[in-house]
């Protein structure tokens, strides 16, 4: 198993092994802030999409470094593979062309600031609270590792699997209903 | 070079989740269509799964417990992005827009 704190020996050399991974992890994190930043500010909402399918990319990359290459396979699977898509065809059957490019016209000329200011204040709330909090670290028992994820969900964790799964039924039926509604 | 061991350390994954949770908010105060809003709700999800994420794999005794509330977390965003879906079809049939600012039946 890997090591469980953050190593805070030596910093890796460029060209060695580690080094490369290290490259790759921020090549990872570019490629989510410049698909988040794509889908937020980009004037065309299918530019919007595309940039949504980016960032998840990159987000997969980063549950890959997490150690759950499971997980990085679900993201591509659920969300770019199908949430993103999902959206693409709203905007193909909900959208007349001309008016593709009325999403950032903002409501007023302060909107823009005062959204940006304020989510920059998030932003850096957040990241000083995850910066100067002592975290605790329990020693790891469990392995976390595709068996004891398979297991926990069906034991621990089956009650909210069977819930989760007549969540999604329930969806698809009231997709189906919503979308057939005033059909003509 | 310090840089390059970030992918070690519970921070760095910390501040991609408040990253991606601003720019959540950002687009759901800035956007006008309810699929740019949809867009940025995923992001606020997305923010919350890597969250769950970094902290089962750096402090948590059971690293599956993250995981699976990872995969629980994108069951419901593919339920709530199938159901925005098709309400926005339905809106669309009714109003011929998705603009926010022209669904305002009820504003008297």
């Amino acid at each position: 198993m890997q090591t469980l704190v953050a190593q805070t020996g030596a910093a890796p050399s460029l060209f060695s092994p580690e080094g490369v991974v290290g490259i790759i992890f921020l090549l990872t994190v570019a490629l989510v802030v410049a698909g988040a930043f794509i889908a937020v500010n980009s004037k065309r909402l299918v530019r919007a999409v595309a940039g949504l399918a980016v960032c998840f990319t990159g987000l997969a990359g980063v549950y890959y470094f997490l150690l759950s290459p499971f997980l990085a396979m679900m993201q591509m699977l659920i969300y770019v593979g199908a949430v993103s898509i999902l959206i693409a065809f709203g905007i193909m059957m909900a959208t007349p062309e001309e008016q593709q490019s009325v999403g950032m016209k903002s409501r007023s000329a302060l909107a823009g600031p005062l959204a940006a200011s304020v989510s920059g204040l998030l932003f850096a709330a957040l990241s000083l609270l995850g910066l100067k909090t002592e975290w605790q670290v329990f020693p790891r028992e469990g392995a976390g590792d595709i068996k004891a994820v398979g297991l926990a969900l069906l034991t621990n964790y089956g009650y909210v699997f069977e819930l989760i799964s007549v969540v999604l039924l329930l969806a698809i039926i009231g997709a189906l209903v919503l979308a057939q509604k005033g059909r003509n | 070079m310090q840089l390059l061991n970030l992918y070690n350390c519970l921070t760095t994954y910390l501040v991609i989740g408040a990253l991606l949770f601003s720019f959540g908010v950002y687009g759901m105060v800035v956007r006008r269509t309810v699929i740019g809003m949809l867009v940025s709700s995923e992001f606020i999800l997305a923010a919350a799964s890597t969250n769950f994420m970094a902290f089962s794999r750096f402090t948590s005794p059971e690293p599956a417990v993250g995981q699976i509330f990872t995969l629980f977390i994108m069951a419901i965003a593919a339920a709530e992005a199938a159901i925005a879906v098709s309400i926005l079809i339905a809106v669309y049939r009714n109003y011929k827009s998705i603009e926010t600012d022209d669904l305002t039946d009820l504003q008297g």
